[in-house]
């Protein structure tokens, strides 16, 4: 079977990209950059990350802003077709703000930016779970300053990964990720993107980064 | 004609910075105050004489962008 075609959105004031781009082209996949002025993506793509960052500098709301450039649109297609597509941190927020995942994150409880590993633990990734069965820990690194995650109440959320031990930010239940209802969009404040090496710590974001690929696979075999 | 939006968060959401305020002006000796919540004041000026219309236009500004409904209300104030 060939590789997962993953594209990953590239905003002005994207950090992380590169290091999601890197991390899944070392998890198998063909991985290319997708600008946020770019209304079409290309043919063939199987999942599309969203890394973390400052798009649109925070202005206004994290991911706000985001949500309304043109590449936006064609991912909201691309999700509601069945597509898998992760956030990871501003990615998640973006995807929060674009009504993909429900509810919002807010600033940490204690105004404090947090930059630490931390342990979660699976609980329902949707269709992100080839190498995350439930109860599994992973231990990756969080660093935001808006990552308290507030649910719609007219949304309950299907809860993917929760903190072990509390929360470092005030989240609702603990709540460290969420999925969507068809469980093609899963969006969490740790970055996998930076725990696929030992040498970074920990190896286990490559877990989670595997499943996602996985998830690619099975939804282009499935058309 | 300018309007003014206030954008703040609902009851019962959390204000992590009026909380800090508030712990702050209370250090200060200000003992009497409570319930502190911010907020941001938003300013557009509209290119529409009737107030009717620009009212109606800034609510939909706020319901698609300025103020996320899961979490945040808004005022439109003149």
């Amino acid at each position: 079977m060939s590789a997962a075609r993953v594209g990953v959105l590239v905003f002005p004031g994207s950090l992380d990209d590169r290091d999601m781009l890197r991390g899944l082209e070392l998890c198998g996949a063909e991985a290319q950059f997708l600008w946020h002025k770019d209304a079409r993506l290309p043919e063939s793509l199987d999942g599309i990350g969203v890394p973390g960052g400052f798009s649109y500098g925070d202005y206004l709301r994290c991911g706000a802003m985001a949500r309304f450039s043109p590449v936006m649109r064609a991912v909201l297609e691309f999700a509601q077709s069945g597509k898998p597509v992760l956030g990871v941190c501003n990615g998640f927020q973006i995807l929060c703000e674009a009504g993909l995942l429900p509810g919002v994150l807010v600033r940490n409880r204690d105004l404090k930016y947090v930059c630490q590993d931390v342990r979660v633990a699976v609980e329902d990734p949707g269709k992100f779970r080839a190498e995350l069965p439930p109860g599994r820990g992973l231990v990756m690194p969080v660093k935001h300053g808006e990552g308290a995650y507030v649910p719609d109440p007219d949304h309950k959320p299907r809860v993917a990964f929760r903190y072990v031990g509390g929360s470092p930010n005030g989240s609702t239940d603990d709540i460290a990720g969420v999925a969507n209802a068809a469980g093609n969009v899963v969006g969490l404040m740790p970055h996998p993107e930076h725990a696929t090496d030992p040498l970074l710590g920990s190896s286990d974001g490559g877990a989670l980064l595997r499943s996602f690929l996985a998830a690619c696979v099975a939804a282009r075999t499935r058309r | 004609m300018k309007l003014r939006v206030l954008v703040s968060l609902k009851p019962g959401v959390l204000d992590a910075q009026g909380r800090a305020i508030e712990h702050a002006l209370r250090d200060l000796g200000y003992t009497q105050v409570s319930g502190v919540r911010t907020g941001k004041l938003i300013v557009l000026d509209l290119d529409t004489p009737d107030p009717e219309k620009a009212r109606a236009l800034a609510a939909e500004a706020c319901e698609k962008l300025l103020a996320n409904p899961v979490i945040e209300q808004y005022e439109i104030l003149s």
